[in-house]
């Protein structure tokens, strides 16, 4: 399993009230597998934190508006995840659907120091590191 | 009711019918002596309709039959020989019927003689019975075509050959079934081909053998002729046309029959069907008058020769009609025709018992216009009138569909409808037996008689749908979702689907999607090519994928993405895909990602509403035992399990696991996985076989169990189901499997592919029959193995099979026409060497969050729970604990401690 590099190790600017400067620790890399999604939860909140194969981070709220599925059970690619229920697309970077139900809050993940963090709001896509499209 | 015996004789002076004075008759003055010669059809509806105008008080009764049953339906005869109804069923009126009815029934008893100036028959006991007035029903024989060798000796048929035309014919037919391989049915008309079906059903070899060029050439035109041939070819029946059979060999019994051209057709039993002739003796021995058959009026009344003394100017008919006798039914010629079915009959029987009882004495028969509706051997068909034009001036339109069996065709003289021939589909007929018996004026566009008229609701066109009909059921879209797409710019039905999830459900809709985008688009539709790629996000089709990947070598999903998408880009809706494709062509190679599975095969369950799982572990065949009843029932109370549900691939179903229970609710089972979620095989279902029912021909039970083992877990491109039935009844339900075995007996067993009975229900295309569970193994074999190299993601065998062509898999996979067999062969047998049972992986996760939960993070009860305390309901506050995942404690992630 190959280190997170680049953007993911940046520092992100925070613009929350997340405990931290850099958002909250919700456990170490290597338990989010490449490729796949995992919810955690962050301040109360159910939020589904995806690692790419290039080792960005993408993290979106967890529950799937349209019926409830859950979208750390779905399959990604580099853009969006679908939703193991119906198949409802949703953008990674950004939240927004694809397949028109209502967008998910997009939030910031964050490799630091092996461990991943997460910042509720913004959806950044600068933060994120995700391709804009 | 004492049999009734005349002393009259002699009785020269014939008084007119009201004028007979009362018989001595069980206390029953003033009524006049009826008898029918004839308990067929014909005969019992006359009674009944008789009877029905009160001709109980009019007249005493007596009945001879032939044959020693009460009245049945000959045309469900056909049913009882292909298994579908037994022999009640199909009675209409039992013997006690007619003594209720104060009928004198003389069950198997047959008349030799009438002395229609005596006015009395003679029967085979050598009593005479007296009439006042007499019917003949005494209908009609199988004809026996000249053939050499046909007849004994003593004049008697070769043991063997034999009719088609009554309950001993059809249990005769029965016992040789089951006691012999090889059939020959000779003239394939209606009743030829009803015999063939039967036949085949009972696992028979059949051959129908007829002189005409094309099958049922009485009813339909050539054209029709040969639809109707490749639907009973379907059935594996060999039909050949244009020749005759010129003898039957065998001395003791049938061995065979000989063609014209010398040819030799081995067969056991030989049925006769090529026509019938009217059983005329009687009447032409009484000096009726019978041409090719007993010659009546439009009153049903007999016609006598002249020949005969005494009768001439007396009973009204000019031209001597002897008196009171009447004819009925297939033994009768009206108006220079002879009618060989049931409907013209009907009324034949309605006008005689208007005349006979006074309830219309001038009623009148004056033919039949006669549509023929039928099921012939599984196939629908439907004819009146003409079959082909005649005229020059005659109007023909056709529409043939024949690679679906559907030929219909209409002939119209002058504006009316002279004739229609309707294969395959007769959803037409009512519309046009309406315009063919009234002679209606028809529309001008002539095509509107086959396509518009009498279209049922569910036919009803794309355009005339309201804008709120639910088009998808699955998704709940509606027309004017789908026209709201197009407006807004989606100009590909694809598109359309995707904005919409129009047709993405179990995609049964598909078809009426795509025709009301085209009309939405009003021309301006474009073709997405994607619809033809295997993935959405590969721009290849399956074939050109497989070359690909083969030639590149490519054996992960990764690796295919970058060799393959534009700009090597992944696409999360193609990786299901390409997981599984590359699982079948590389059984060994295959680099797993799991990220490229769905949830389902990543975690081997079925995910469900509310984000937990359902588990259902494998029970070969359906069958189980204590031992595995008895861990089910503790893993369902240790995990509190939110419903057990039997289901219908014959296993168990546990519903509401939490993901991060998963493994170790498979260790606490040890049981292999059922497969119940992948698009793979996914279960066998058997009925009880031979070793418990009564009626099993093969074991069915242990042929499944083994097709289970040999087959489980193969990634397929959409899921395929199985069964096994032990005899046709098919309990298990295996005509509508993506691959069905039947027993036929005789150790012989039929594969049918592409059924199925979700969504679409489609009966499955008969792929072969062979002689051992063996080679049902191999055939199947090849068939799926076929169905995972050729099969479009998602394209389930419905489809497949059709879209391949049964002809074109008989080819490819029995007689090797591609060479591919072998392959075949060798690839199925290298995954099924691949296969690992995939619970067994649950003691270690394959990735660190395989079995964390995604959700429920908080209480989210979304499934409607059964009542607690219900049957398959909850123990109270079960539920709600699988619900309660607490919130944990920041910043730890939730499920850490699962």
């Amino acid at each position: 399993m190959s280190a997170a590099t680049g953007v993911t190790t940046a520092a992100p600017r925070s613009t929350t009230s997340a405990p931290g400067a850099a958002g909250v620790d919700v456990g170490p890399l290597e338990d989010f597998a490449v490729g796949e999604g995992r919810a955690v939860v962050v301040q109360g909140r159910q939020v589904a934190v995806f690692r790419h194969r290039d080792g960005r981070l993408s993290a979106l709220d967890a529950v799937c508006p349209h019926s409830g599925g859950p979208l750390a059970d779905g399959q990604m690619d580099d853009r969006v995840v679908v939703c193991p229920l119906h198949l409802n697309v949703f953008e990674l970077a950004t939240g927004r659907s694809c397949s028109g139900q209502r967008d998910v809050a997009a939030h910031v993940a964050v490799v630091a120091d092996g461990r991943v963090r997460v910042v509720l709001g913004g959806g950044r896509p600068d933060l994120a590191g995700a391709a804009p499209r | 009711m004492a049999p009734q015996r005349t002393t009259t004789t002699g009785a020269t002076a014939v008084p007119a019918l009201g004028d007979v004075p009362a018989p001595r008759r069980g206390g029953a003055p003033g009524k006049r002596r009826l008898v029918v010669v004839g308990n067929g059809m014909a005969g019992a509806r006359t009674l009944e309709e008789l009877l029905e105008r009160g001709g109980g008080e009019l007249f005493d009764i007596t009945v001879f039959g032939d044959e020693p049953y009460g009245n049945y339906n000959r045309i469900m005869l056909s049913h009882v020989l292909a298994g579908e109804d037994d022999e009640e069923g199909i009675v209409l009126n039992p013997r006690e019927w007619y003594s209720d009815n104060g009928i004198d029934l003389r069950c198997g008893v047959r008349v030799t003689s009438v002395d229609v100036h005596a006015k009395e028959v003679v029967d085979a006991t050598g009593a005479t019975t007296a009439y006042d007035v007499l019917v003949l029903a005494t209908g009609s024989s199988p004809r026996i075509p000249p053939m050499d060798g046909v007849r004994r000796p003593d004049g008697s048929l070769l043991p063997g050959v034999q009719g088609f035309r009554g309950l001993d014919d059809t249990r005769q037919l029965l016992a040789d079934a089951r006691a012999h391989r090889r059939a020959v049915v000779v003239g394939g008309g209606l009743l030829g081909l009803e015999a063939a079906y039967g036949l085949r059903e009972h696992g028979l070899e059949v051959t129908v053998v007829h002189s005409a060029a094309h099958l049922m050439n009485q009813q339909l035109d050539a054209a029709g002729g040969a639809v109707l041939r490749r639907s009973i070819e379907g059935l594996g029946v060999t039909v050949l046309t244009g020749t005759r059979t010129t003898a039957v060999t065998g001395d003791e019994r049938a061995t065979g029959v000989v063609l014209t051209d010398g040819t030799h057709v081995p067969a056991d039993v030989v049925v006769l069907t090529a026509g019938i002739t009217p059983n005329a003796e009687l009447a032409l021995r009484a000096g009726l008058t019978v041409e090719r058959a007993v010659v009546v009026d439009d009153q049903m009344r007999c016609v006598d020769t002249g020949l005969a003394e005494g009768a001439a100017g007396v009973g009204g008919a000019a031209g001597g009609a002897p008196d009171g006798v009447y004819a009925v039914g297939e033994c009768v010629q009206h108006r220079g025709v002879v009618y060989g079915l049931v409907a013209p009959l009907w009324e034949q029987a309605t006008v005689l018992a208007d005349v006979l009882t006074g309830a219309d004495p001038r009623a009148e028969y004056h033919g039949s216009r006669t549509c023929t509706k039928l099921k012939v051997a599984g196939v629908d068909v439907a004819a009146m009138g003409l079959s082909e034009p005649e005229r020059a001036e005659d109007e023909l339109i056709v529409f043939s569909e024949s690679s679906k069996g559907v030929y219909q065709s209409v002939v119209v003289r002058d504006g009316r409808l002279v004739g229609a021939t309707l294969v395959g589909d007769v959803r037409r007929t009512p519309v046009l037996q309406q315009a063919f018996d009234r002679q209606l004026p028809l529309p001008e566009e002539r095509l509107r008689l086959l396509f518009d008229l009498g279209a049922a609701g569910e036919e009803q066109g794309a355009a005339e749908l309201p804008d709120d009909a639910q088009v998808c059921n699955c998704n709940g879209v509606s027309k004017g979702a789908i026209t709201g797409a197009v407006a807004g710019g989606c100009t590909s039905v694809k598109g359309v689907m995707d904005a919409t999830r129009a047709g993405k459900g179990c995609g049964s809709c598909k078809g009426l999607v795509g025709q009301l985008v085209e009309l939405a688009a009003d021309g301006a539709l474009v073709e997405d090519p994607s619809v033809h790629w295997y993935v959405p996000g590969v721009p290849l089709r399956k074939h050109e994928l497989v070359a690909a990947i083969r030639e590149q070598h490519l054996t992960s999903v990764s690796a295919v993405f970058a060799a393959l998408a534009p700009g090597g880009e992944h696409d999360a809706k193609s990786t299901m895909g390409l997981t599984s494709l590359l699982r079948t062509l590389w059984p060994d190679e295959f680099v797993d990602e799991r990220g490229g599975r769905f949830i389902n095969d990543r975690v081997h369950a079925n995910i469900q509403r509310d984000g937990t799982f359902s588990v259902v572990p494998q029970m070969k065949g359906g069958v189980t035992t204590p031992e595995q009843l008895r861990k089910i029932a503790d893993v369902a109370e240790k995990y509190e399990v939110g419903m057990i549900k039997v289901t219908g691939g014959q296993r168990i179903d546990l519903l509401g696991i939490r993901k991060e229970d998963l493994p170790a609710v498979w260790a606490d089972l040890g049981m292999p996985s059922g497969y119940a979620y992948g698009k793979s095989m996914r279960t066998v279902k058997t009925c009880v076989g031979t070793d418990f029912c009564r009626f099993g021909l093969g074991d069915s039970t242990q042929l499944g169990i083994d097709m289970e083992s040999r087959f489980q877990g193969l990634e397929t491109p959409a899921k395929l189901k199985m069964a096994v039935v032990g005899c046709p009844r098919n309990c298990a339900e295996a005509y509508v499997k993506d691959v069905g075995v039947v027993a036929v007996g005789s150790g012989r067993w039929e594969v049918y592919v592409g059924g199925a009975a979700g969504a679409s229900v489609r009966k499955g295309d008969l792929l072969a029959t062979v002689s051992s569970p063996a080679e049902v193994m191999t055939v199947t074999g090849r068939f799926v193995q076929l169905y995972r190299e050729w099969g479009n993601w998602l394209e389930r065998t419905y489809d497949f099979v059709p879209r391949m062509g049964l002809e074109r898999l008989q080819a490819v996979l029995l007689e090797d026409s591609d060479g591919l067999v072998a392959e075949l062969d060798a690839a199925l047998e290298e995954s099924v060497g691949a296969y690992r049972d995939p619970w067994a992986e649950g003691a270690e996760p394959r990735t660190p969050g395989q079995f964390r939960t995604a959700l429920p993070l908080v209480p989210l009860p979304l499934v409607p729970s059964r009542p607690t305390g219900a049957p398959g309901g909850l123990q109270a506050d079960a539920h709600s604990s699988s619900a309660a995942v607490p919130v944990a404690a920041e910043p730890v992630p939730a499920g850490a401690d699962a």
